[in-house]
């Protein structure tokens, strides 16, 4: 019997042990371990003329305490640029411990390394920094204007990178454009926030000469390669584990923050094991943030609302250095258009550097930023021109695949759509949504005086990118499947998606096939859990790695059965000759077969060597030539070019004109991402990702005083959506498959994300009938743009 | 966010606790539910060399309406409060102010004496200790004092309480008759603390005129604050609606609501007159449902 698990709802296999408290988490090794503290800067902006750690030094239990001059080699020299560009003007990226300038507060400083963090706690007390404060650039605008406060001592101006890019005729289409706009389009800083901060942990055994890291980080072969490098260590030498990891959305891919370096670099100086677990206060002051961004869009139109024109200038916020480059707004600007077609499109961004915490991707990665501007130009059009703005939509959109943005995407190739179905997808969305009947009673609720708007937010979303992927699979003797792919998971339900895929493909049970993540003893070579890109990439690797195995399987299992390996089948765990199920051999077996040794116990292992015998008998050697022991394959997949998966939402909202507050009274969902493997996990990812749509539209925001100290760095202070501000989300799906990997599929863990800002910012302008251009809406500022208070 | 080290003293008796607090000075502090104190020492913003924990204390332990008063020990958690059967009937503005603070495992932990002793002014207990015109029991070295609840409350998180008194007993007379009362709050996210909030309660003659009425508000000024203004136009008054209309503008002469990363002062002046508003007319609809 053939059974088929892609597309169907599997019960995630993670779920029970992490429910039952199972998970082993980085802070769960090394309970021994000597504890790591770092002193942070007080300031956004000083010199370092100073530090005194003589005190510390004494505090019993205290095993030693570094700053920038114990550092030599490579750990002196600044943390590497994760992603190069040729248009960075100016590539800086933090020393692992300040070496006389702190750019930012929350930057560390000094290191102690303690008998437990209470003791090094103490110990951070009384180091003493001399600092000579300087001048902090903090707010964007600002820091890109003339005279502003420098963020680095330096340079002359604050500016990090700067792209221009055309497609298309700009200045001529504006000239012939009958309707020409200027709006200016505002995000704030956020951040990831998830709910396990970052940690590592590190053992060097001298004698091996061994390096164990634990690191609660999205990509562990990277950190791996890179501490070998530093090290100057043999890459077999040095493992990187990623054990179950409590979110990441972005921030723990950085490779590397300091803390990655400077405690495996204490655990081999000091001798003994070291564990660094980040609190909450320091993930707000030594964190990656995201979102920043400020927006002066041109636009020219046709009276039907076609989008002629469209030039956007933006500033993004890259905060005191640039590990990732140019990537964040490149992913803007590369993404700005949409699921519309813009013949004439130029944008100008300029990356600026600001004294505080750095950026880098945070789930949806530049991509809400591009959602908002369009969505809001769109919209603000359709007003201008007292057009339907589903109308306007429909009529700016891509039609035909594959589709040339004409720009540069983020992996540095040209930004093309390979597939999607833009009218099905909003059509989807207006039968959930029930338009007619929307509009009706929201014309019976405005007649009753309560405030209610509706919007409409559309996105494409990238996915998929390389550079590659790896996946091992191998058939055990007992029948199990044993799957490994370097890169961790961060709950995204790996262990499950990719089992289906090779209980598919092996025709095992579910239940037999035992996935291992992010663990570089397992499989050394991968990339990274981010951009959307793991079902992609990994799971295409892991399919082909599948193929592998079985081809190897149906050819060992056809020498036995004496038939060509094309004559086999694929059936309940095992192969069968075609057309003679009883003709079979269980994969268990089969295993043991393919490896021409004695080793097993058990009653299968004498029927297995007798296998053995039968499958190389007659060749001139036990393993026929091209061949190898066992039923096992570690295989590669590297994309062409990135998928791009779709989506439309719509925002039902009432608002409290007393108080400010937005209720959300309906949310409805359209996604497509191609084909899917398991509609739960993709479910699972829409609705965490509208809650942190959400959460940027309406609560979260990184507040920075004119100093640049972080005003709000608790959650107290930082408000995240909790359950209780979760409207019920609506969720309908169309699939539209990638024509360019075997899966047919797309990427789905940001999409949730992305078009939620513009669908709400919409929905608000709707019920107040004025422009909503910035993000995130407070109660305050929805009472402003009411009219009800003075802005303050 | 670890604390610096402290002594941990855990004595069984209120005697034992004042003689351990007269004995360590100003460096010792009491803990009970320690859902405001714990976080400061993990930030270290609180640092005191010893903590008296009054949760061994098995005579603070208790929290029940005796005739027409609700009576709180120290350590009464605001879910014993909200568990106490026929509360929400008997006066609602308590019942949903404690329903309002924080989340399930802080009302688990955290006590009434505890939030009133802080005196954080967005907090539900000074406000409701004020509205119901309650007092509180205080021990020191010298014995045992009550305090109303007017003479208790001077500042940011300052009473009159001295550092070597320990908090004993809360003590709330529930109105009886004709009466209506709510609680309301305006927060950005649920469980947070308030924007601003209000507690209003009235009691209704047999005439339809207001015989008794209260209004207090949180989040407003350095303390919470019973609004005599908005009061005084409500006794003997008509309960209509322009007459709260009245009442709650009147809060304005009243209030100084600061500014800061959640809102600036005159948005919460805006939430505050919404919340009063809204908890007066509840406070006034119960009453006539009460009355009916």
């Amino acid at each position: 019997m053939t059974t088929r698990l892609f597309g169907e709802r599997v019960a995630r296999s993670e779920d029970r042990r992490l429910l039952t408290g199972r998970g082993r988490y980085t802070g769960d090794f090394e309970p021994a371990a000597a504890h790591a503290a770092f002193v942070r800067s007080d300031f956004a902006h000083a010199r370092i003329t100073g530090i005194d750690v003589a005190a510390a030094q004494a505090v019993p239990g205290v095993l030693d305490v570094f700053t920038y001059a114990d550092l030599a080699d490579g750990f002196a020299d600044r943390l590497p640029l994760l992603v190069p560009s040729d248009k960075l003007i100016a590539p800086r990226t933090q020393h692992a411990l300040a070496k006389d300038e702190a750019c930012y507060a929350g930057e560390v400083l000094a290191m102690v390394v303690a008998r437990d963090r209470y003791v090094a706690e103490d110990a951070l007390e009384r180091i003493v920094v001399e600092y000579e404060p300087l001048p902090a650039a903090v707010d964007l605008d600002r820091a890109a204007g003339p005279n502003a406060p420098l963020a680095h001592l330096d340079m002359t101006d604050n500016l990090a990178g700067l792209v221009t890019e055309e497609t298309g005729d700009v200045d001529a289409a504006f000239a012939a454009a009958p309707h020409v706009y200027d709006w200016t389009l505002r995000m704030e800083r956020s951040a990831s926030m998830p709910i396990e901060t970052r940690g590592v942990v590190a053992r060097y055994d001298e004698r091996e000469d061994r390096l164990l890291v634990h690191d609660a980080t999205q990509a562990p072969t990277g950190v791996r390669f890179g501490l070998a490098m530093l090290f100057g260590m043999d890459p077999d030498r040095v493992h990187v584990v990623a054990p179950d990891v409590g979110g990441g959305f972005g921030v723990k891919v950085i490779q590397f923050y300091p803390e990655e370096v400077l405690v495996p670099w204490a655990a081999r100086r000091l001798g003994v094991p070291v564990k660094w677990i980040e609190d909450r206060r320091e993930h707000f002051l030594g964190s990656n943030h995201e979102r920043g961004q400020i927006h002066h869009v041109h636009v020219g139109a046709a009276d039907d609302g076609r989008i002629l024109a469209l030039e956007d200038r933006f500033l993004h916020d890259t905060g005191a250095y640039c590990s990732y480059g140019l990537i964040l707004p490149i992913i803007t600007a590369a993404q700005l258009p949409g699921p519309y077609d813009l013949e004439n499109y130029r944008y100008e961004l300029r990356s600026i550097f600001t004294n505080t915490v750095p950026t880098s991707p945070f789930r949806g990665a530049g991509r809400p930023h591009a959602a908002y501007v369009m969505e809001r130009v769109i919209e603000r059009v359709s007003k201008e021109l007292n057009l339907d703005s589903l109308d306007v939509r429909r009529r700016n959109f891509v039609k035909e695949f594959p589709h040339h943005v004409g720009v540069t995407f983020q992996d540095g190739g040209p930004t093309v759509y390979d597939s999607g179905d833009y009218p099905k997808g909003l059509a989807t969305l207006l039968e959930q949504l029930d338009l007619e009947r929307t509009r009706t009673e929201i014309a019976t609720a405005r007649a009753e005086g309560r405030t209610v708007g509706l919007g409409f937010g559309a996105y494409v979303e990238g996915t998929g990118i390389g550079p590659y992927e790896g996946a091992s699979v191998s058939i055990n003797p007992d029948g199990t499947v044993s799957v490994a792919t370097a890169h961790g998971s961060q709950g995204q339900a790996h262990e499950t998606v990719f089992a289906q895929v090779v209980a598919d493909e092996l025709q095992v049970p579910f239940e037999r096939v035992h996935v291992t993540t992010g663990d570089t003893r397992r499989l050394g070579f991968g990339v990274g859990t981010f951009a959307s890109r793991t079902a992609v990439v990994a799971g295409n690797a892991v399919l082909l790695a599948t193929t592998e195995v079985k081809r190897q399987a149906a050819a060992v299992a056809a020498r036995i059965l004496e038939v060509a390996p094309e004559d086999v089948v694929f059936a309940d765990g095992a192969i069968h000759v075609a057309g003679a199920p009883d003709r079979s051999i269980p994969l268990g077996r089969l295993a043991m077969a393919s490896n021409p040794t004695r080793y097993a116990f058990g009653a299968d292992a004498e029927e297995g060597a007798k296998l053995s015998q039968l499958a190389y008998e007659g060749g001139d050697r036990p393993l026929p030539e091209g061949s190898h022991p066992g039923l096992a394959a570690t295989e590669y997949y590297s994309p062409t070019s990135g998928v791009f998966g779709f989506g439309f939402h719509a925002a039902l909202v009432e608002i409290d004109l007393e108080t400010g507050h937005v209720d959300i009274l309906r949310y409805v969902v359209h996604h497509d991402s191609g084909r899917i493997i398991n509609p739960m996990v993709v479910e699972g990812q829409i609705h965490g990702g509208v809650a942190q749509g959400i959460g940027g539209a309406l609560y979260e925001r990184i507040a920075y005083g004119e100093e640049g100290q972080m005003l709000n760095a608790t959650f107290m202070d930082f408000l995240m959506v909790t359950a209780a501000e979760m409207p019920r989300i609506e969720e309908v799906h169309t699939e539209t498959p990638s024509p360019n990997n075997p899966l047919g599929i797309k990427g789905v863990g940001e999409a949730g994300t992305i078009p939620v800002s513009a669908t709400i910012a919409n929905a608000i302008s709707d019920a107040l009938n004025t422009p909503v251009d910035h993000m995130p809406v407070t109660p305050e500022e929805v009472l402003t743009l009411a009219g009800k208070i003075e802005s303050p | 966010m670890k604390p610096a080290a402290f002594e941990y003293l855990a004595p069984r008796s209120v005697e034992e606790a004042v003689a351990l607090l007269a004995e360590r000075g100003e460096d010792a502090k009491v803990i009970a539910g320690g859902q405001s104190l714990v976080p400061m020492m993990a930030f270290r913003l609180a640092t005191p060399a010893a903590l008296v924990d009054l949760n061994g204390v098995s005579e603070l332990d208790h929290a029940r309406v005796d005739r027409d008063t609700l009576v709180l020990g120290a350590t009464a958690r605001h879910r014993s409060v909200q568990e106490l059967a026929g509360l929400r009937e008997r006066c609602a503005m308590v019942a949903e102010a404690v329903g309002l603070i924080g989340h399930p495992p802080i009302r688990n932990r955290g006590t009434a004496g505890g939030s009133i002793a802080h005196a954080d002014p967005a907090a539900e207990w000074p406000a409701l200790l004020l509205a119901l015109d309650g007092e509180v029991d205080a021990m020191g070295p010298g014995g045992r004092r009550t305090i109303a609840a007017a003479d208790l409350f001077r500042t940011y998180f300052t009473t009159a309480l001295a550092p070597d008194e320990i908090l004993t007993e809360v003590r709330l007379p529930l109105p009886a008759g004709a009466v209506g009362s709510a609680f309301v709050e305006v927060a950005q996210r649920h469980g947070d603390f308030a924007v601003a909030g209000a507690g209003a309660l009235m009691i209704v003659a047999d005439d339809g005129s207001v015989a008794d009425a209260r209004l207090v508000l949180i989040g407003v000024r350095d303390t919470a604050v019973r609004s005599v203004a908005a009061e005084t136009i409500l006794r003997g008054a008509s309960p209509t609606d322009p007459v709260l209309d009245d009442a709650t503008n009147a809060i304005r002469s009243e209030i100084d609501p600061v500014s800061d990363v959640h809102g600036s002062s005159a948005y919460r002046r805006r939430v505050a007159i919404a919340v009063a508003r809204r908890a007066v007319t509840l406070a006034r609809d119960r009453a006539h449902a009460a009355v009916a």
